[in-house]
């Protein structure tokens, strides 16, 4: 086979694989993907199948060994030989959450980030102003900086007294 | 510097900056269904959590520098006390609430600046750990800085409690500002960060916060140090003790 073909088959085969990722849920949040979420940085063709890179959002993020799990399962499940790849540098970020994962997450009653991550405000000072995922209502008021899991905090709507969610912006 | 000599420098150097992160880690864990109140409990075990997560960035990198077949978690439970290249400030007991909120104020302040100078280092793995690091010690430093203020400026018992934690821990600080041989040598590499330069903001953003807290800024001289050289307090052994448990007691135990 000519290095043309080599192109086209790999191209074909890093679509492939990326199709089959799209299968890959988040195991805390289970409406979105590893795609929706960002975490998923791209997938590369190798001499031996495809490597898979992905980014974990937090540190100490206890999904990450799941996500890693879960991709090497529906890559065997689906013939592709796959490698993961953990990748730290350059760190993730909430911008990378995509307008699906956003539009996903607020059906889900989670409030997606606010605003950019460069946003200072976000990280050092005033605490955004967070609309209820239920009733779209901002008198929400914080309930604590830390939520469920790493990447979210605890909301409550002084309208309809929901307690909810807020994807953490960082 | 030769390539032996340059990785054992950067294995000892991704060493300490992991020891620190897992014995706090671990202290911060203990408050896993000890906390003052529900959403307080979360946010010490998620800020464990964080620090656990960077552990295992650091060991791991330390192991794989080192290059001698160990991983992350033979550094972690393998190792003993004398072999722990810690600060002492980090592996102290949780001691009551305000003492813990103060050690993690001082340090979330320290690491906001250590960790933003190290994402300029030289080395790639460092500094992508480093980037993800200072984005949540900000994090928990906003989250320690509003406690300072309330245990602070509280009551007449949240006061008393703060001011003899911050006391008792001032001494441990300079420890954190010490350069060494190796610090210094990587540091003029690019790959490690000179915490000397560190030093004088450090204070002046920490007795900002303590006087707004309204707490008294220690004027004591004493200070203790060695676990960069494997001296411990005794407290240190305890931690591991139970920390390395499993392992000892029914070594290649897998969950």
């Amino acid at each position: 086979m000519g290095a043309a073909t080599d192109t086209v088959d790999n191209e074909a085969l890093v679509e492939r694989a990326l199709d089959v990722l799209e299968s890959v849920h988040d195991p805390e949040i289970p409406v979105l993907t590893i795609s929706d979420l960002g975490i998923l940085r791209r997938v590369e063709a190798t001499d031996e199948g495809v490597r898979v890179v992905i980014s974990p959002t937090y540190s100490g993020c206890p999904a990450m060994d799941t996500i890693e799990k879960d991709v090497r399962r529906v890559m065997q499940e689906s013939g592709i030989a796959a490698e993961v790849k953990t990748e730290v540098n350059p760190p993730w970020t909430t911008d990378w959450i995509t307008e699906r994962g956003r539009q996903r997450m607020l059906e889900y009653g989670i409030a997606p980030p606010h605003g950019k991550s460069s946003d200072k405000r976000s990280l050092m000072g005033l605490d955004p102003t967070v609309a209820c995922p239920q009733c779209r209502s901002t008198r929400t008021q914080m309930l604590s900086a830390f939520g469920s899991t790493a990447c979210k905090a605890l909301y409550r709507c002084e309208d309809c007294m929901e307690t909810f969610d807020y994807f953490k912006c960082l | 510097m030769s390539q032996t000599a340059s990785n054992t420098a950067l294995h000892e150097f991704a060493l300490r900056l992991g020891d620190d992160a897992l014995t706090l880690g671990h202290r911060l864990s203990e408050w896993c269904s000890n906390g003052p109140y529900l959403e307080e409990d979360i946010a010490l075990s998620n800020i464990a959590l964080d620090h656990i997560g960077r552990a295992r960035m650091l060991l791991g990198y330390a192991a794989e520098v080192e290059g001698k077949g160990r991983s992350e978690d033979d550094l972690a439970f393998l190792r003993h006390a004398r072999q722990f290249r810690n600060l002492l400030l980090f592996e102290l007991p949780k001691g009551d609430f305000a003492f813990t909120i103060a050690r993690q104020f001082f340090v979330d302040v320290f690491h906001a600046a250590y960790f933003a100078a190290l994402t300029q280092s030289s080395d790639e793995t460092l500094a992508g750990i480093a980037g993800k690091a200072v984005k949540e010690c900000r994090y928990h430093q906003r989250h320690t800085a509003q406690w300072m203020l309330r245990l602070g400026d509280g009551t007449e018992e949240s006061h008393e409690r703060l001011q003899k934690a911050v006391d008792q821990l001032w001494g441990y600080l300079p420890e954190l500002f010490d350069m060494d041989d190796l610090e210094s040598g990587l540091a003029t590499d690019g790959i490690a960060v000179d915490r000397s330069n560190l030093r004088d903001a450090f204070y002046a953003d920490v007795s900002e916060v303590l006087n707004a807290a309204t707490i008294t800024v220690p004027e004591s001289e004493w200070r203790q140090d060695g676990g960069r050289n494997g001296i411990h307090t005794e407290y240190l052994g305890h931690l591991l003790a139970e920390m390395q448990f499993m392992q000892r007691a029914y070594p290649g135990m897998e969950w």
